[in-house]
């Protein structure tokens, strides 16, 4: 190194090269993802988000644990829009239904609409954008236009329109709604994946696992993949907080989950009815929904800066 | 410049014709009769049918009422809906409302997104900063539904600010309450966007360059921070018109806004399928064409972009 007087070169902190004189070879590298874990484990915002969407997956799979009223049932229109009685610490809908008990039964159905969505969008986005970026050519062009398609249709504008088939209409389940979710939000992941594998496609480890004799495919699959899923990942992350919003609205709009499927979006549209006399109806189920959006949000922004500390947007 | 124009001109059309097939197909040629579902449990006579059917050219192929519709779209002729009022007019009536509307809620957060963006990223960790992150961050987890329940009750029945509710005279002043809702969380994340943005620009050697030139502190801001900061907001909000228009049937529902997303949701309600193709198609070409302009504005902001491709 040399010394700091000298003003004939740059400082050693404005140069690339201090990036490099860095490392410290007399240990063996951490990988990114032991290196991310290490950054994740530090932030507050990890952990709180991480303990909040622990506490809900836990709610959403034993809501049994947490209240002993069964979903739809004790429901007395005597007790319309009531107040906060024992057992009861949230008071009653406008149709008489405890709504402490509808809010813990509603984590299920966003929980696994938004779980769900994620992972038909990483099956369908990855396998089409992997399969674009690695191979290009005529596979890559027919897959570009298929996704500029769909997603020139605005999700909740294709959703209006998915729904009005016969067959959504009569049909309507956690699983029709992840269907219509998956099916206009994969381009996105797919565009990601794409770009990540041309990034990664034509490394020299590529290459050396190719003339090793791995083939075109098992490289993809085995060297290629593995080394661009941080993009994948984050995406993934930041993607199920909107899902869950994604369904609330369409459920809203009475388009999304049945009445007979516990939801907060549903709960959020009847509780209308009450919106002028006792607002607070409305308040409990949006707050859930709030939160766990919020979860969702502040891990996806914190494994971004983790794994992807170069595109640190939004 | 015209090059790049033509080529982004030329591959808006197969995305246009894809978009617009796709929901055509949906609505019209899967199983589940349209004019059947018009009726409901109790079927008209065969003659009532058969009449409907070829007024709406269902009694064509399938590629043939395709072409039938998009020569329509075009000529603007886009036929009767199932109550016998002409859809061109419908449409005429309520566009020019929901694009007041999409003008005040893209406005509000753009202009007050990178104002507050660029002060935060300009004092990055200050008090301003933090508590502007942690705001946005809570704007953007609530859900624009609940957001206009809060705002109609709070702003609008117990302040009373502004009116509750549009009804059938909507101007800039009473659009004012829906825009602010519709453009809260697109806010929320404009801000962010500049912020990292202007934080990051804000050491690069240029600025330092324009600084030590002499330059004042809001033309260095402005001139050189700000427009190297603009690309990834104004990418944002091209791809997020999209999420606006869903916004938007939500926002209209609630604050009863005579626009485009109230109407589309009428017409979803009466399963009517010529009017929910009608204004799909139509949202879609805009969302293509606004996705274009996004490309050329970046192409201005950023001239590297036009000689890379």
């Amino acid at each position: 190194m040399t010394s700091n007087n000298s003003h004939f070169v740059a400082p050693i902190e404005e140069t690339p090269l201090l990036a490099t004189d860095a490392v410290k070879t007399d240990q063996a590298p951490l990988s990114l993802w032991s290196d991310a874990w290490r950054k994740l484990r530090r932030r507050p915002l990890f952990i709180i988000s991480a303990l909040l969407i622990l506490a809900l997956t836990v709610v959403a799979l034993f809501p049994g644990l947490f209240t002993s009223v069964a979903p739809n049932e004790g429901c007395e229109l005597a007790n319309s829009e009531g107040g906060p009685t024992a057992g009861h610490p949230f008071g009653f809908t406008f149709q008489g239904c405890d709504i402490y008990s509808r809010v813990i039964h509603g984590t299920q159905a966003s929980m696994s609409v938004g779980v769900l969505s994620v992972l038909c969008v990483l099956v369908i986005g990855v396998t089409f954008g992997a399969l674009a970026g690695y191979y290009g050519g005529w596979i890559d062009a027919v897959l570009a236009r298929l996704g500029d398609i769909f997603f020139a249709l605005p999700l909740i504008l294709g959703a209006l329109v998915i729904t009005q088939l016969p067959f959504f209409r009569e049909n309507k389940s956690v699983w029709t709604v992840v269907f219509v979710i998956s099916l206009l939000a994969w381009p996105q992941m797919a565009r990601i994946t794409r770009g990540a594998v041309i990034e990664v496609r034509n490394s020299d480890f590529v290459t050396a696992a190719r003339a090793l004799g791995v083939s075109k495919f098992g490289a993809l699959v085995r060297h290629v993949l593995p080394n661009a899923l941080a993009p994948i990942i984050v995406l993934a992350t930041l993607e199920l907080g909107v899902f869950i919003v994604a369904e609330a609205t369409l459920s809203f709009l009475g388009i999304g989950l049945p009445q007979s499927i516990m939801s907060w979006g549903n709960d959020i549209a009847g509780a209308q009815a009450s919106i002028r006399t006792r607002p607070e109806i409305m308040l409990f189920p949006a707050a859930a929904l709030s939160i766990t959006v919020l979860s969702f949000i502040m891990l996806g922004d914190a494994v971004r800066d983790a794994l992807d500390p170069k595109s640190r947007q939004r | 410049m015209v090059r790049f124009i033509l080529r982004r001109l030329l591959q808006v059309i197969p995305v246009f014709l894809g978009t617009t097939l796709l929901v055509y197909y949906m609505v019209f040629a899967l199983p589940g009769d349209p004019i059947a579902a018009l009726f409901g449990e109790r079927q008209p006579p065969q003659a009532v049918i058969d009449t409907l059917r070829s007024q709406y050219h269902l009694d064509e192929p399938f590629w043939v009422q395709y072409g039938l519709f998009l020569k329509n779209l075009f000529t603007f002729n886009l036929g009767n809906d199932f109550t016998g009022q002409p859809i061109a007019a419908a449409l005429a009536r309520v566009f020019p409302v929901t694009a007041m509307l999409a003008i005040e809620a893209l406005a509000i957060q753009a202009v007050f997104g990178v104002a507050f963006g660029v002060f935060a990223g300009l004092r990055r960790g200050g008090w301003f900063d933090s508590t502007v992150l942690v705001a946005s961050l809570v704007v953007i987890a609530v859900p624009t539904f609940v957001l206009g329940f809060v705002f109609q009750l709070v702003f609008g029945v117990q302040l009373g600010w502004a009116k509750p509710t549009v009804g059938a005279n909507a101007d800039w002043g009473s659009l004012l309450l829906p825009a602010v809702v519709l453009g809260l969380v697109s806010f929320a994340y404009v801000l962010r966007l500049t912020r990292t943005s202007v934080s990051e620009n804000m050491n690069a050697d240029y600025v330092r360059t324009a600084t030590a030139k002499g330059l004042s502190r809001p033309r260095v801001v402005l001139a050189h921070i700000l427009r190297n900061s603009l690309i990834p907001v104004v990418t944002y909000l091209g791809a997020n018109l999209g999420g606006l228009m869903g916004g938007a049937i939500v926002t209209e529902g609630i604050f009863n806004v005579p626009g485009v997303g109230n109407k589309l949701y009428q017409a979803v309600l009466r399963s009517e399928g010529p009017t929910i193709v009608s204004i799909v198609s139509v949202l879609v070409l805009v969302f293509v064409v606004a996705n274009l302009l996004v490309d050329l504005l970046y192409a201005w902001l950023d001239p590297r972009i036009r000689y890379d491709q």
